[in-house]
């Protein structure tokens, strides 16, 4: 057998080691700083509504802006104590959690029917109903909500924001089900149990994170949205995002204020998304890619 | 002993002797159609109806505000648009450019972006999940916080601008840099999008075409141009297919940002929608413009996939 060229690999390795290393370590050094370059504007939005919601008027309002202040909590106390924030946040729960509640009802049968049977012009149907513009359904539903009188109730928010929330749930859960390895079903279905029953005591049970997953999707977009919310709320049911807007058309806008309930509603959305980190882009594409 | 009966026993259902097992095997039989149905039917009343009542409206004129019914005017919406109306054309037009500045924009960036991140590096785990907030964060919220930044004479995007040598621009509140304006916002929020779906394409690349291309000497620029771009084209393809389908229907950052101003310099086709609609009330015109928007990005979404295979 011949021999490897080994003076070729070994040459530079020992000639040089310190000079090399420091090489290796300023070329370290330099993608880290790129890291953070690419990363501060994503994050200095983050760290700016943080900041302001700490800072009092004057301060939100000077120029140059100010960054070395005595933090102050007023604006958070404001917000929870002299506004209706907390029946805000109610409606707001209430909208998510229905939805979802609803959403998983509806779309895990309907998910594993298409894993199981490869539904898959099922699927694309409800895809469809995604990609349509949102508004496209709003002025239907505003006509027909009115005259029912179901305008500012909950069931009308929790049934529009199903259209987002159910083919999310169907889409993140049809790859869930597919994992599901073909021989543990097959072995429920000869010991006598029904298509149901396996759904219910075999699918549902191995699939629990994806569930959660679905769910914990579900809620977000629910949670964030506000074109149907701004429509289809009133005075009894506003969400978080439809209070934020109408306090903002006040003639002077109380930044500080704006700032502390904004974080309040960002902060959930920002902690569920670490549970849901891998099925976040999945759900986004509508498992156009397994992210 | 007693018999026992399996609850999905063909035989035993046949012979009907036991009651559940001839319930769960009719189940059984149909499970491919009433797992999905009420899902469907759910989805089927919130969605097609809608969708057939717009084009039935788009045919009438009526003012939700009026007490006179709705008024069969057959297709004079649709002329009206098309001839008359140059607050639509302008709108269109305004879409398209937002589209086509964010999603070329968003697709340079998170390109560029995934080809960095795409290597082992301490961190890397942590980079990724803080990559995903701005698609999540609450947009009202979002657009709360950048209209606070852009504003002209106090806000710290102006600051920062002056600090690094540049003049300030006035960001939203000018009719010409409004779109520019609101094309970084939705940057900002998308970007994060085309590079995790493009490290994820990376990551599923094969390693055959990049060993030749080392042996054979390739530059670092031409291993990227010549080998990377290529294989990722599919990714790349369906990623820009969802933005351009999600951009054309961007409304919470610019209606909440600007309502469609300065005067209506960035009232894209959804906010003129949506004002037509619910400011004035005029649901026959409204749905008329509906179905413009329904064919702009039916017919945008038909371009980019033609585009897909013809690559």
């Amino acid at each position: 057998m011949n021999n490897p060229p080994a003076i070729l690999v070994t040459d530079h390795l020992i000639e040089r080691p310190a000079a090399r290393h420091l090489r290796r370590q300023v070329r370290s050094l330099l993608f880290y700083l790129l890291v953070l370059a690419i990363g501060a504007p994503f994050l200095f939005v983050f760290l700016w509504m943080v900041l302001a919601s700490f800072k009092t008027q004057v301060q939100n309002t000077a120029y140059p802006p100010v960054l070395i202040f005595t933090p102050t909590l007023e604006n958070y106390k404001t917000v929870l104590l002299r506004n209706p924030f907390p029946q805000f946040t109610v409606n707001s729960l209430v909208v998510a959690v229905g939805s979802t509640m609803l959403g998983l009802v509806l779309g895990l049968p309907a998910a594993y029917s298409v894993a199981r049977f490869r539904q898959t012009g099922l699927a694309l149907g409800i895809l469809a109903a995604r990609m349509a513009p949102g508004i496209s359904y709003l002025i239907p539903w505003f006509i027909l909500f009115t005259k029912l009188g179901l305008v500012d109730t909950y069931l009308a928010l929790i049934l529009t924001h199903l259209t987002v929330g159910l083919p999310l749930i169907l889409w993140t859960m049809i790859g869930f089900f597919e994992d599901i390895p073909r021989e543990v079903e097959e072995a429920a279905l000869v010991d006598g149990c029904s298509i149901f029953g396996t759904f219910w005591r075999i699918a549902l049970p191995l699939t629990r994170p994806g569930i959660a997953a679905a769910a914990i999707l579900s809620f977000i977009f629910s949670w964030n949205n506000f074109l149907f919310s701004v429509i289809l709320s009133g005075s009894q049911t506003r969400t978080l995002p439809v209070a934020v807007f109408n306090f903002m058309s006040y003639e002077e806008i109380n930044w500080g204020g704006l700032t502390a309930a904004a974080t309040l509603i960002t902060l959930p959305v920002l902690v569920l998304v670490l549970f849901v980190q891998r099925e976040i882009v999945r759900g986004l594409t509508l498992g156009a890619i397994k992210g | 002993m007693r018999p026992v009966y399996l609850l999905s026993d063909p035989e035993a259902a046949r012979r009907g002797k036991v009651w559940p097992s001839r319930l769960f095997h009719w189940l059984d039989r149909w499970a491919a159609w009433i797992l999905p149905a009420p899902a469907v039917v759910v989805i089927l009343l919130l969605t097609a109806f809608p969708a057939v009542y717009t084009l039935y409206m788009s045919t009438h004129d009526w003012f939700a505000s009026s007490l006179t019914p709705p008024r069969f005017i057959g297709l004079g919406n649709y002329v009206r648009m098309l001839t008359q109306d140059e607050r639509f054309l302008n709108a269109v037009w305004r879409t398209l450019l937002f589209t086509g500045l964010a999603v070329g924009l968003e697709m340079i960036l998170g390109v560029a972006i995934a080809v960095v991140f795409n290597r082992d590096f301490l961190g890397r785990g942590l980079v990724r999940t803080l990559l995903l907030l701005p698609m999540v964060a609450t947009p009202a919220a979002i657009a709360l916080v950048w209209a606070m930044m852009y504003h002209p004479t106090l806000g710290v995007i102006n600051y920062l601008v002056q600090l690094l040598g540049f003049p300030p621009l006035e960001w939203i509140a000018n009719p010409r840099t409004v779109i520019p304006a609101l094309v970084i916002v939705d940057a900002w929020e998308w970007t994060p999008l085309i590079t995790l779906m493009a490290l994820a394409g990376l990551a599923a690349l094969p390693a055959e075409p990049y060993e030749s291309a080392v042996i054979d000497g390739a530059s670092g620029w031409q291993i990227f141009w010549f080998i990377t771009l290529p294989l990722l084209r599919p990714t790349l393809m369906v990623a820009a297919l969802f933005r351009t389908i999600d951009a054309l229907k961007t409304f919470d950052i610019i209606y909440i940002m600007t309502q469609g101003g300065p005067g209506f310099a960035s009232e894209t086709l959804n906010v003129y929608i949506f004002q037509t609609a619910f400011l004035y009330f005029h649901m026959g015109y409204a749905s008329a413009l509906l179905v413009a928007l329904f064919a702009l990005v039916l017919s945008v979404s038909f371009i980019v996939i033609r585009l897909r295979r013809a690559a």
